[in-house]
């Protein structure tokens, strides 16, 4: 297999030998970044600008042509809102409860996940047996579909569940996990931590074991307490991979969707529906299948990513450098 | 609070000589055996599942092994009859089998007058029952469905997509790591802004595109989009990021050409961010659902996840061939996993020893 | 080592290869998405077989999919001009603008005679007198109960004419006497609510024909389900338990005897029947009857070539095949379904190999389906029912849960109607 892969890469080697020769480093940088751009501009890129172009049409049409222009039409009817914290008031009230509930799904999720992940890959780099073990089990559910994910869960937590037989085994009422608004939404934050903290304890281990040894043991001869070490050391070391893991699981967190969909359908009532859900449904799963607003939906919902991120990187470069 | 942080910050190198387990120790034992539970436990739970008959799995309280109700052959009756102990009444503990059942009341016979049938009423009898594993779950999938040929074409999609991602991602994140350019933070944000739109949103446009590529009805309609994602180049440009310039600077002294720097220093030195990504990529294409299932819609070339999902009709689930079709999906990424784990372990400390 | 690599390397340039080549070679071959409950893909897979050694040269592949395939993506396709040429289709309305006439290949009177009204769900319109589905399933909505629980309780079930009120009592009754922890539950559908609604007075359209999903007679039967989900008559995980147009039944709690009354379906049987075995006796009882009728919906799914098709003459041939009588009666047979052909009906279906209940079961719910009434007929054969199904279950969920009040939801769902009215119509 090396072997192959050696011989191939020696092949491509000539070609870009001779484009390095005609076109000069810098520009060469574009040869390298060709392949990319072409399959992200056709199958990633084109498909959004698209999506632009559907948010300003109407009717259940699929084709472009077929469709009805109707400009803002669409965002007008996600926006129109006589009070913006009540979603009964607003034309479109099922939007604005997928707003919220992504917000505080959001807010939750991510401050849970980079939490327990951080303790957890603190606990992995100490000193502790068959950390090879542990770390595997803690990735391990990143492994399952989200469908997976969702299934697994519902099946313990069903009414007639795991969860319900142990709750009367100890001698307490069973309670109806996913019929009530705070535990359906308590679980949804949960399952989905579940499913994605190993990633992130992936990620913060290898930055912690990036960090070198002997920055430690000159603390250690300062008799710095261990607080002041984790705080002065540790985190600030720490930060260019925590400012990766913040920014991709707050993007990743916002567009949450199979696990949850899968998992409570987005009940009990909307109480559990998130942006991408809304979306989905608007758009495709439901009848008639409305693109048109589903897409506008769906580009609120990237402006709001692209300015949270601005937001979260300023904030932590800010960090580093003050 | 300063012995949990002295712990929690505490590396491998840096022990302190002593043999005895302090408080802190059980503390982090204590935590990583919960994970394990908590890990592992519901997985545990699915897996048992799956080998439980139908009835079984309606059953409350559920119990955690696999049972089966026992049944008899007895002279005069052409089925196996089921077995039941009586609970009350004269008869009380004896084993009894059932003929048939009317409303309230079972017709039981006793194994040795097989013909001699007596009246029981059902809340008077309990099923007789010994561990059983229900492994026609599990051979019915294989009778039902060409099992193999959805998981090569899993296997196909999963290994070219990756690899196509893997090579094609990291050459851009080579470029926008390591080069200066006019247009790099163009491109590098509109990567990233795309990052924000998932796949989800943008199924339709997605379609029409790979329609007019001519990629419905075929594995590679599935290959080719699911290379295009963002998320590898951003992963792979900021581990990148670290790698110091002089290594590169010194590979140009020696004449090495930029693809040699590419492939023999640069991907070396990111192998861990590779193998993640790698994980991630296998993961991504092998759980993938609702994109296989708008671009391919015949069955020779489904993938495991859309024959699983072909259990759940408009009014029904059959849950036994569901969970036993999960446990098949989930075997092949789980030996994929238990190779690479070793790999990343390896990866990150050599790289981290530096 | 180093061979067996090469080995899969040659084989993934072949099969690479033969992706390409293989969309020339199927050029003659027919594609049927097929899509199942129970074992329906399987015997009309069967037939078909039967079908192609009868008609040398032509060569049909049945995919079974998931129903997702079906509901989601077909329509993408069809809209896009890469579906199959015949399907198993649930939406028959929505989807009419792309089925294909087969009038021209089959006997039309024959297929009238067979199927009336049943040929109208398919039709684009009122006028239109086209033939494009031959209707393979046929289904009821209704209830169904616990028998041996009320025998336990020693309570006669209601007569065929009682109310739904008189039902909730006798229900609460048999659970009380019998420690049953879940009284009614009835699927999360709009279309399974929309029997009872229709029974309390729904007309679901104005006068002049546009739809009207909410009315005086739905208002009613909705305060009424939604405080019986409330007071604990109805089984409130069903409707409450999901969120969205996301499906949901109660088949499990019924199976596992601890519900008493089920408002299901007919396509529930062959499950019952293999499921609870002899574990207690369960009967069918029809749609209770409301202020107007006793009505429960009708439904199914059906069988359609599309126009895109480029064989449109093997296609008529093949559902005129399935529609011959004969085969109709062995396909309702054996995938245990109440028949919607009116000879095959009206001789009787011989369910060979049903044990005595699932047969009993499938003669009572074929002597439901006079009893429904033309709203639900309309209600069923509307274009875009679809839709209003779908906001149906998200509002009336809503107002379960308390996140509207009943008022405010049906305001809310007449608003929803409009918005997509308005956007079918602005092409």
């Amino acid at each position: 297999m090396a072997r192959m892969i050696s011989y191939c890469m020696r092949i491509i080697e000539i070609p870009m030998l001779y484009l390095q020769k005609r076109l000069g480093i810098s520009r060469l940088a574009w040869v390298f970044l060709l392949p990319n751009l072409l399959l992200f501009g056709l199958f990633a890129f084109l498909p959004v600008v698209l999506n632009f172009v559907y948010a300003m049409t109407g009717s259940d049409q699929i084709l472009l042509q077929d469709r009805t222009f109707v400009g803002m039409g669409n965002y007008q009817t996600l926006t129109s809102c006589e009070d913006f914290l009540n979603p009964n008031s607003c034309k479109d009230d099922l939007f604005w409860r997928a707003v919220y509930n992504t917000f505080w799904f959001v807010l939750l999720q991510v401050g849970f996940m980079v939490g327990f992940a951080l303790l957890t890959a603190l606990m992995l780099n100490s000193k502790i047996r068959a950390r090879g073990f542990f770390r595997s089990v803690f990735f391990f559910p990143v492994l399952l579909s989200p469908v997976v994910v969702a299934l697994i869960w519902k099946w313990i937590l069903q009414r007639e569940g795991l969860a319900n037989a142990a709750l009367e085994g100890m001698g307490f009422d069973t309670i109806n996990w996913l019929l009530d608004r705070h535990w359906a939404f308590f679980w949804s934050v949960f399952i989905s931590v579940w499913a994605h903290m190993g990633f992130y304890t992936l990620i913060l281990l290898a930055g912690l074991q990036a960090i070198p040894r002997d920055v430690y043991e000159a603390a250690s001869m300062d008799a710095a307490s261990p607080f002041r070490t984790f705080r002065r050391i540790t985190l600030p070391l720490l930060m260019p991979t925590m400012i990766v893991v913040l920014v991709l699981s707050l993007i990743k967190s916002v567009q949450t969707f199979d696990e949850v969909y899968a998992f409570t359908g987005g009940g009990p009532g909307s109480a559990t529906t998130l942006l991408i859900q809304y979306v989905y449904e608007t758009g495709f799963a439901g009848t008639p299948r409305l693109f048109g607003l589903a897409s506008a939906a769906s580009i609120l919902l990237a402006v709001v990513l692209v300015i949270l991120t601005c937001l979260q990187l300023w904030a932590s470069r800010r960090n580093v450098n003050g | 609070m300063g012995k949990a942080i002295a712990f929690l910050t505490r590396t491998r190198g840096r022990g302190d000589g002593s043999q005895r387990l302090h408080w802190t120790d059980w503390f982090t034992y204590g935590y990583l055996f919960l994970g394990i539970v908590l890990m592992f436990g519901p997985v545990v739970w699915l897996v048992m599942s799956s080998f439980k008959t139908d009835a079984e799995l309606n059953n409350f309280p559920p119990r955690f092994l696999p049972y089966a109700q026992e049944s008899v052959v007895l002279d005069g009756h052409k089925k196996p009859l089921p077995l039941f102990t009586v609970t009350e009444g004269e008869l009380a503990g004896t084993q009894v089998a059932q003929v048939r059942r009317v409303g309230i009341v079972s017709q039981m016979v006793k194994l040795d007058a097989p013909d001699e049938i007596i009246k029981i009423k059902v809340k008077e009898r309990e099923p007789v029952e010994k561990l059983a594993l229900a492994w026609e779950n599990y051979t019915d999938l294989f009778k039902r469905f060409n099992f193999l040929q959805f998981l090569w074409n899993s296997t196909f999609i999963t290994i070219i997509s990756t690899l196509i991602m893997l090579l094609v991602n990291s050459m851009a994140a080579f470029a926008l790591s390591k080069y200066e350019f006019r247009g790099r933070t163009t491109v590098l944000a509109l990567i990233i802004g795309t990052l924000m739109i998932p796949q989800t949103v943008v199924l339709v446009p997605l379609f029409l595109v790979v329609r007019e590529m001519g990629m419905i009805n075929s594995l590679w309609g599935v290959i080719i989009p699911g290379a295009a994602t963002p998320t590898g180049v951003f992963l792979l440009r900021q581990y990148m990021l670290t790698i110091p310039d002089e290594i590169l600077d010194a590979a140009r002294m020696d004449k090495a050409s930029e693809w040699k720097i590419y492939w023999r220093i640069i991907l070396p030195l990111s192998a861990p961010a590779i193998a993640v990504l790698a994980i991630l990529a296998i993961m991504w294409r092998w759980n993938d659902f609702l994109w296989p299932l708008i671009v391919l819609s015949r069955t020779e070339n489904f993938t495991l996840q859309l024959a699983l999902n072909s259990f759940q009709g408009e009014m029904q689930t059959q849950w036994s061939s569901l969970l036993a079709m999960t446990v098949l999906t989930l075997l092949p990424i789980a030996v994929v996993f238990a190779f690479l784990q070793k790999y990343i372990a390896t990866g990150i400390a050599s790289t981290g020893g530096k | 080592m180093m061979k067996l690599k090469k080995n899969v390397v040659g084989q993934l340039v072949l099969l690479a290869s033969l992706g390409t080549a293989a969309s020339f070679a199927q050029a003659q071959e027919l594609r049927f998405m097929c899509s199942t409950d129970g074992n329906e893909c399987e015997v009309i897979d069967e037939l078909v077989t039967r079908f192609e050694q009868e008609n040398e040269g032509v060569d049909i592949t049945v995919d079974i999919v998931p129903y997702k395939s079906i509901q989601e993506n077909l329509p993408v396709q069809l809209a896009a001009g890469s579906g199959p040429d015949i399907a198993k289709v649930t939406d028959l309305g929505g989807l009419s603008q792309y089925y294909l006439d087969i009038t021209p290949y089959v006997e039309a009177d024959y297929w009238e005679q067979s199927f009336g009204d049943i040929l109208n769900w398919y039709r684009k319109s009122a006028d239109d007198k086209g033939i494009y589905g031959l209707h393979s399933q046929l289904t009821i909505t209704g209830g169904y109960i616990n028998r041996t629980l009320f025998d336990q309780a020693e309570i006669e079930p209601p007569a065929a004419d009682a109310s739904w009120e008189e039902w909730a009592e006798a229900v609460a009754k048999v659970a009380d006497a019998t420690e049953t922890p879940y009284l009614m539950a009835m699927d999360r559908s709009g279309h399974r609510i929309a029997g009872p609604a229709i029974s309390d007075g729904a007309k679901l359209f104005a006068d002049d024909g546009t739809p009207a999903l909410v009315d005086e007679g739905f208002t009613r039967f909705v305060t009424k389900f939604v405080e019986w989900n409330n007071n604990g008559t109805m089984l409130r995980d069903v409707w409450a338990g999901t969120g969205g147009d996301t499906y949901q039944d109660a088949a499990q709690e019924f199976i596992s005897g601890s519900l008493v009354y089920y408002y299901s379906g007919s396509w529930q049987v062959g499950k019952f029947d293999s499921e609870i075995g002899d574990a207690f006796d369960w009967q069918v009882v029809g749609t209770p009857c409301g202020e107007v009728a006793c009505t429960g919906m009708p439904g199914g799914a059906g069988i359609v070539g599309f126009s895109s098709t480029e064989q449109p003459e093997i296609v008529g041939k093949l559902l005129d095949y399935l529609a011959r009588e004969d085969n109709y009666a062995e396909l309702t047979a054996r995938t245990r379904n109440i028949p919607a052909h009116a000879a095959v009906a009206a001789k009787g279906v011989d369910y060979e190999g049903a044990s005595a209940p699932a047969a009993a079961a499938l003669n009572a719910w074929g002597k439901q389906v006079e009893k429904v009434s033309p709203v639900a007929y309309a209600y069923q054969g509307y274009k875009h029912n679809r839709a209003m199904f779908g906001i149906t279950m998200t509002r009336v969920s809503q107002a379960i849960v308390g996140e509207l009040s009943i008022e405010e939801a049906m305001e809310r769902a007449t608003a929803d109607l409009e918005q997509t009215m308005a956007e079918v119509e602005s092409k």
